[in-house]
């Protein structure tokens, strides 16, 4: 029941929202959020970690054809529903010092974003996954479409019917699942996940089932060669979108690998796993590479989140309990990381209208605060350790290098990549004579400030002590490792 | 059966209603007649009889397919007020017209006869070519009707020898007869029955508007008064696809080896031309032709892998498909009517363009609402009943093991998209247009209801379980 919650209780907030409206909405949509981080969170403590489903739902939804309404939170889940619940408040705090003309649809369409979210992260039934996981398009685009920047319209669009062009080839492959699932005269088809699990689909079935999930997933994370709706999007929408587009959008992605192609397709993943696993090291490095090329602070950003997708999908791919792991762990770290970043390039664009990096610098002579904040959560984006994401990073890495020694090698090359095009964002931007545009840089306002202190502090909780997050989804992990497992065993 | 007798009656009643000096009356009289119809509709319902000495059955799944006209022409009919106002218009006649279209389509829904089948085929049709030319004094509703005349009736020509030779070959005119005669392929059947099955096809393939029958679609849909072509769109379709399924599930079961392959080509064919001619319009309403095309193309996947899932599918894809396009014409209706961002062609005044719809959500959010949920419906986007339509035709296709003319019809989903947004970016993110429109009250309750339903079969498509 928590978990149905959770879905419908942002939908009515927002619906709230809608109609109430007025100058202090903004306030309004914050406690809001906070109402889902706080249920988020219960479910966070009340969690049981065993491989179970927990807080669940199960309605008949259409009876004929054995579809359920079904949803609950298991391992995997969990850290997202946590992700989720977590950076939707503090994405909504950080507008708190612009204004957004239509302010009450704005905030409305957020909360609309996280209930279709929750909702993809807790759903058990195949057909309310894909229902949800088309549903967070329409919010996001509306939201990036009537924000954002001159180049919005055609830019939004591609990124529209791109991801939709992907999912469809996904709603074909759960249909045919579907069809394969037993049934008998009184019994329907089912769609639960856990029933798809336990088909024993042909060689040839899992092959081109493994090629339709895969599209829609790596067009939604994006992998190389999926990523050119990215870069453009994550500039041109307002930042509260992209927050959400690289912060809890893209593990959408990861997700359904590890929920679906995995478990689903394992002969699949025999025969194309290593082809997605040289897309994904090729997508780390190019987009390393490029990011290191890049003048605009928000691109430069776009690109890291690129190549630091890459490596979650190689670590799911390995098809290691610790490559699992490391993903599930790093989708957590990546999330806050990356809404740290671009908040940081949404605090020095509202103070100095630009994202050119050429135009900034000098900026830590005034503001103590931000230069801490700021290197905490690059620290935590290049993986230091005791910050988030070394202990994704070297999880995934460790994985990757299981399953073959070279791939983790040029994978490895993120971190040092890394380090480079963040460490040349700090330095262009903070440092170095000031210009004109930042002479007078002020230095955080306690409302942003209060937006990094969580961050910060979840971004250390996580270095320092992983553990807390790790027993969470470690045997929901080692359970789906049996479906791996068996067919592996199979094969030889 | 009592629908056919009372619209009839009701359509001669409202000639004569024409007569008094008030036309305020006429609207809702027809509304009253629709909504009586529709409730006698259901008056047999879970019993199956055959009236008119055995030339029409009532069943489950035809009083549905009548309910759903019938409530697809009560909508239509609610957002025509316009007549009234309009002094050259002779609302009495169309209305009286539309109602016996009406009969002709419930004949079309329960035939047990193909002479009823043709009967109701000419009735609708001679309904559509009349409504189609009551612009009388626009040049291109004139041209309109010609077409739609001319093709119209070669089609029912073709369609009427297809039934003759169906007739040499099985020596009977009930579908039960075909049925029992085509049952048993393996005896080796007569020649004129696969001619004859042909050309009946073609002639209701054209109705429907199924490639490559579709070319006086555009024309038509466009030079017709806008209000006639949503009833056309709605109304036509799934009177068509109704008497396509009953045919082909109840006569031709036997020698579905014969014509699926034939269909299934039909279908990608009329996909493949409906949407992407659609991407290329620059005219609303043409690209709402075109639309309609391309959903005659997913109707039909359903019919060519035909299964225990296509009643169901069919009748809900007729069902979200006409509520939708009901509400985008009704959209545009008063779009046409109020903005004055006017194109003058050769043709005449061109109305409907894309650019016309420019930044009217932000002055008229319920029109802006109402059409972006008819887009996102017939471009099949989740949380709305075009998606389900979708996906219990795509489920079809998979049963049937259909595969590539489901990646077909995945694909022109996808370039669906593209023209259907193109309106909601319109509304939404373009500029334009000064003053709000003026939406009279019952108007706005029709396409709030149409918005409400579109979506609550889109979160609860589980609703309508109880009709099949």
């Amino acid at each position: 029941m928590l978990t149905l919650f959770l879905i419908f209780y942002p939908v009515v907030a927002a619906t709230l929202i809608l109609m109430i409206g007025g100058e202090r909405i903004k306030q309004v949509a914050l406690v809001a959020a906070l109402i889902e981080l706080a249920i988020a969170g219960t479910a966070l403590v009340s969690f049981k970690p065993d491989a179970t489903s927990q807080f669940g739902f199960d309605y008949a939804w259409i009876g004929s054809l054995g579809i359920r309404f079904s949803g609950g939170i298991d391992g995997i889940s969990i850290l997202l529903v946590l992700l989720t619940g977590l950076l939707v408040p503090f994405i909504i705090l950080s507008t708190f010092n612009r204004s957004y003309k239509q302010p009450a649809t704005f905030y409305a369409l957020m909360l609309y974003m996280q209930a279709a979210l929750m909702g993809v992260f807790t759903a058990r039934d195949g057909f309310l996954f894909y229902l949800f996981f088309e549903a967070a398009l329409i919010p996001i685009y509306f939201l990036a479409a009537m924000w954002g920047g001159e180049n919005r319209i055609p830019v939004t669009f591609k990124f529209f019917v791109y991801t939709i062009f992907g999912s469809l080839f996904m709603l074909v492959a759960l249909v045919y699942l579907y069809y394969q699932t037993p049934a008998t005269l009184t019994a329907p088809h089912s769609a639960a996940i856990a029933d798809f699990y336990k088909l024993k689909l042909t060689p040839e079935a899992q092959n081109w089932l493994f090629w339709a999930f895969f599209i829609a997933f790596a067009i939604k994370m994006p992998v190389f060669p999926f990523h050119t709706w990215q870069p453009d999007t994550y500039v041109e929408s307002p930042t509260p979108a992209t927050m959400l587009l690289a912060g809890i959008m893209l593990k959408m992605g990861v997700y359904g690998l590890i929920r679906f192609i995995l478990p689903i397709v394992p002969l699949g993943v025999e025969a194309w796993g290593k082809t997605a696993i040289i897309l994904s090291v090729i997508g780390i490095v190019y987009g390393s590479i490029i990011a290191i090329r890049q003048r605009d602070m928000k691109r430069l950003i776009a690109y890291s989140s690129f190549s630091h997708v890459g490596l979650m999908a190689a670590g799911v791919f390995s098809q290691t309990e610790t490559g699992m792991q490391g993903a599930l762990v790093q989708m957590l770290a990546h999330g806050i990381n990356v809404v740290g970043m671009f908040f940081v390039a949404d605090v020095i664009f509202s103070r100095t209208n630009t994202r050119q990096l050429d135009q900034l610098g000098g900026i830590t002579q005034s503001t103590p605060k931000l230069t801490v904040f700021f290197m905490i959560m690059l620290l935590g984006s290049v993986a230091l350790p005791l910050t988030n994401g070394f202990v994704g990073e070297f999880l995934l890495l460790h994985g990757v290098f299981t399953y073959n020694h070279y791939l983790g090698l040029a994978a490895g090359f993120t971190i040092i990549f890394g380090a480079v095009y963040m460490l040349r964002l700090f330095q262009k931007s903070m440092f170095g004579p000031t210009t004109s545009r930042t002479d007078t840089f002020a230095d955080l306002t306690s409302s942003e400030s209060w937006v990094f202190i969580p961050l910060v502090v979840m971004v250390f909780w996580i270095g320092v002590y992983p553990n807390t997050f790790l027993k969470l989804t470690e045997p929901a992990v080692a359970n789906l490792m049996k479906y791996i497992g068996t067919t592996a065993v199979s094969m030889k | 059966m009592l629908p056919i007798v009372l619209l009839s009656v009701f359509g001669i009643g409202l000639l004569f209603l024409g007569f008094m000096k008030s036309r305020a009356i006429l609207l809702p009289a027809t509304l009253l007649f629709l909504v009586v119809a529709l409730a006698v509709n259901f008056i047999d319902w879970n019993k199956s009889y055959l009236y008119f000495n055995d030339m029409l059955r009532t069943n489950n799944l035809a009083m549905v397919f009548t309910a759903i006209i019938l409530l697809s022409a009560f909508m239509v009919v609610a957002l025509s007020s316009n007549f009234l106002n309009d002094e050259s218009a002779q609302p009495a006649e169309y209305y009286a017209i539309i109602l016996f279209s009406l009969v002709g389509a419930i004949m079309m829904v329960g035939f047990e006869n193909l002479i009823m089948l043709f009967v109701g085929v000419e009735i609708l049709s001679i309904s559509m070519y009349v409504l189609t030319g009551s612009d009388k004094r626009n040049l291109r509703s004139n041209e309109a009707a010609m077409k739609y005349f001319l093709m119209g009736s070669f089609a029912t020509g073709i369609m009427l020898f297809g039934m003759a030779l169906l007739y040499g070959a099985t020596g009977s005119f009930t579908i039960a007869g075909i049925a029992s005669y085509a049952a048993h392929p393996q005896v080796g059947l007569s020649l004129l029955l696969y001619v004859g099955l042909l050309m009946l096809l073609i002639g209701l393939l054209f109705k429907v508007s199924a490639a490559p029958f579709h070319f006086w679609t555009p024309d038509v849909y466009d030079g017709a008064p806008t209000i006639f072509t949503a009833f056309m769109s709605t109304v036509v379709k799934t009177a068509g696809f109704a008497a396509l399924f009953r045919l082909l599930s109840f006569s031709f079961g036997g020698v579905y080896t014969f014509w699926w392959t034939i269909l299934a080509i039909i279908t990608a064919i009329t996909l493949v031309a409906g949407n992407i001619t659609a991407v290329y319009q620059n005219s609303f309403k043409r690209m709402m032709a075109y639309s309609s095309i391309s959903h005659a193309g997913y109707l039909l996947i359903g019919l060519a892998s035909l299964g225990t899932n296509t009643k169901q599918a069919i009748v809900f894809y007729s069902l979200a498909y006409s509520v939708a396009t009901i509400a985008a014409f009704g959209v545009l209706l008063l779009v046409a009517q109020q903005r004055s961002t006017q194109t003058i062609t050769s043709e005449g005044v061109v109305t409907e363009n894309f650019d016309s719809f420019n930044g009217l959500a932000r002055q008229n959010p319920l029109l802006g609402i109402a059409m972006t949920v008819s887009m996102l419906s017939l471009a099949g986007i989740p949380l709305t009943a075009g998606f389900w339509g979708k996906f219990y035709m795509f489920s079809t296709a998979v049963e049937r093991g259909q595969i590539w003319l489901l990646v077909v019809a995945v694909l022109m989903s996808a370039v669906g998209i593209y023209y259907y947004f193109r309106v909601i970016i319109a509304m939404y993110f373009r500029d334009g247009g000064n003053d709000p429109i003026q939406v009279a009250p019952f108007y706005r309750y029709v396409l709030v209801a149409a918005t409400i339903l579109t979506l609550g079969l889109g979160i609860a498509p589980g609703l309508l379980e109880g009709l099949f």
